[in-house]
């Protein structure tokens, strides 16, 4: 059965709500698609949300009656143009639509290192999603790293949450963290949000420049040895939350063929992609957090229901929140140190196993994949495909279909005969 | 008080409060989630349903991606 609407939103995020919202707002039958169980994407999650959570989701809930929610659903294919085709508990779903809405978000990035691919060593924002969603981390001993103002935040979460953070570590050097305050003076917002989070974790050690070298341990993870400047030392702790910073997900853009550029996808003033009807919001057009997600999601949202006037109304702020996107790609880019940290045994691709040793011989990502399997295991290469364009250098080629891993079943099948309605 | 779920892992019994995921609930018992194809345990890593680490047999079905599944009672749950 092939369901049809005038706007498909994929994500059910920040950007994601607010798109979907504003275009319900005119009538427009609208639907969210989205992976996760509930709304609210990476960044909402769980029951301690914040205020602008709970107006958004009160906002979408105001014009329920325009607007679909699909839950646990991945999109994978296009079988035809104009149908997106989702995988949801083994089955699949055909969803065509006139106006197509990205809005699906970030990951972490990660970095290999000599022992990252022990159990309890986690994504620092994958570490709070998993206390979000249940485990216990009372009592235990934390060490967070990487990069990104996602440490700090982490770090309190999990402070409050019964956790000994022992150390956080920035790989970004004092100076850019310096720099980085400074302009955030002028935004009350951030600068209570930063002050607040200092505060909570007052008492944990902060090192800037400083990063993992390796983890230790026989089957589980034991202890992490850190690096600032000439200075190592080792802590032995429970789990090391560990995350470089963020990378947009870009790889349903790209198979749509939206214009990519530097690593974000291109958009227009009105958040259109390089692909007619297609738009895009939020961090896939660049890391920036959930106000300018929510901004261009208003914009991507009232710009595909034809209410142009509207979205103009966004400019101003969406030209002041980029400001502050541009801001963090330039605090915490990479030390390029990082890329020297995996040693010949230390495993790149996590999917399939392929160390350092292999893949360093290897001129290109798409000869590294057909030579060493890297990156064609079930994770598709978004873990190490991000950690290999950092450490070599490679790009990724063309995404092609299934963009996740999906029941054979569903590849195939053709979807019925549609005739697309008028319903404006 | 959140509802309790009583649930089997690794063939033991455990109880969880409603709204646990799977990922969490194995991670809770200090268990791994899968063995790697070299043989490496591993256990979750992103915690959202994108690196395919937190892999585990859920029901009989092998592959579940379990950061993504909420822990239901009654539910058996093997390491892979």
């Amino acid at each position: 059965m092939t369901q049809h609407f005038d706007i498909v939103v994929v994500g059910g995020g920040p950007a994601g709500m607010a798109a979907a919202a504003c275009a319900a707002e005119y009538g427009k039958p609208v639907v969210i698609v989205d992976d996760n169980l509930t709304l609210g994407g990476q960044i909402w999650r769980g029951k301690d949300i914040p205020a602008a959570a709970r107006k958004w989701q009160a906002r979408l809930d105001s014009v329920s009656a325009h607007v679909t929610r699909i839950h646990g659903a991945r999109v994978f294919s296009q079988p035809v143009p104009g149908v997106l085709r989702a995988e949801q508990n083994g089955r699949y779903l055909d969803i065509a639509y006139r106006k197509l809405i990205l809005a699906t978000g970030a990951r972490e990035r990660f970095l290999p290192f000599p022992g990252w691919t022990l159990p309890n060593v986690v994504g620092a924002g994958g570490l709070q999603a998993l206390v979000k969603s249940g485990l216990s981390v009372k009592g235990k001993h934390v060490v967070v790293a990487g990069s990104g103002p996602l440490l700090l935040a982490v770090a309190a979460y999990l402070q409050t949450h019964g956790a000994k953070v022992l150390a956080i570590c920035e790989q970004a050097q004092f100076s850019r963290l310096l720099k980085f305050v400074h302009s955030i003076v002028t935004d009350s917002g951030k600068l209570r949000q930063a002050l607040t989070y200092k505060m909570q974790t007052m008492s944990v050690p902060f090192y800037a420049g400083c990063y993992p070298v390796s983890a230790g341990g026989g089957k589980k993870f034991e202890s992490v040895t850190l690096r600032q400047g000439k200075r190592a030392w080792t802590i032995a702790c429970d789990y090391l939350a560990c995350g470089f910073h963020l990378v947009p997900n870009t790889e349903l853009a790209e198979f749509f063929g939206c214009r990519i550029s530097n690593g974000k996808v291109a958009v227009d003033k009105w958040q259109q992609t390089s692909i007619l009807d297609v738009y895009c919001a939020g961090e896939p057009t660049g890391i920036g957090g959930a106000e300018l997600a929510l901004v261009e999601g208003q914009i991507a949202g009232y710009a595909a229901a034809g209410q142009q006037d509207k979205a103009h109304s966004f400019f101003e702020e969406r030209a002041r929140r980029r400001k502050f996107a541009q801001l963090l790609e330039e605090t915490f880019a990479l030390d390029p140190a990082l890329a020297q940290l995996p040693q010949d045994e230390t495993l790149v691709c996590r999917c399939e196993d392929v160390p350092y040793s292999v893949l360093k011989h290897e001129p290109s990502w798409r000869a590294a994949k057909l030579h060493t399997r890297c990156g064609m295991g079930p994770c598709q290469g978004r873990i190490c495909g991000t950690a290999t364009e950092f450490i070599f250098g490679w790009t990724a080629g063309q995404v092609r279909p299934p963009i996740f891993p999906t029941p054979l079943s569903s590849l195939g099948a053709k979807p019925e005969l549609i005739e697309l309605q008028e319903t404006r | 008080m959140p509802e309790r779920i009583a649930l089997t892992i690794n063939g033991r019994q455990w109880e969880t409060s409603e709204g646990t995921t799977i990922a969490a609930a194995i991670m809770n018992t200090e268990a791994a989630c899968r063995t790697s194809v070299t043989g490496e345990e591993r256990g979750p890593l992103c915690g959202m349903g994108i690196c395919f680490e937190c892999r585990a047999i859920v029901n009989g079905v092998p592959h579940q991606r379990t950061c993504q599944m909420l822990c239901q009672d009654g539910m058996d749950v093997t390491t892979q």
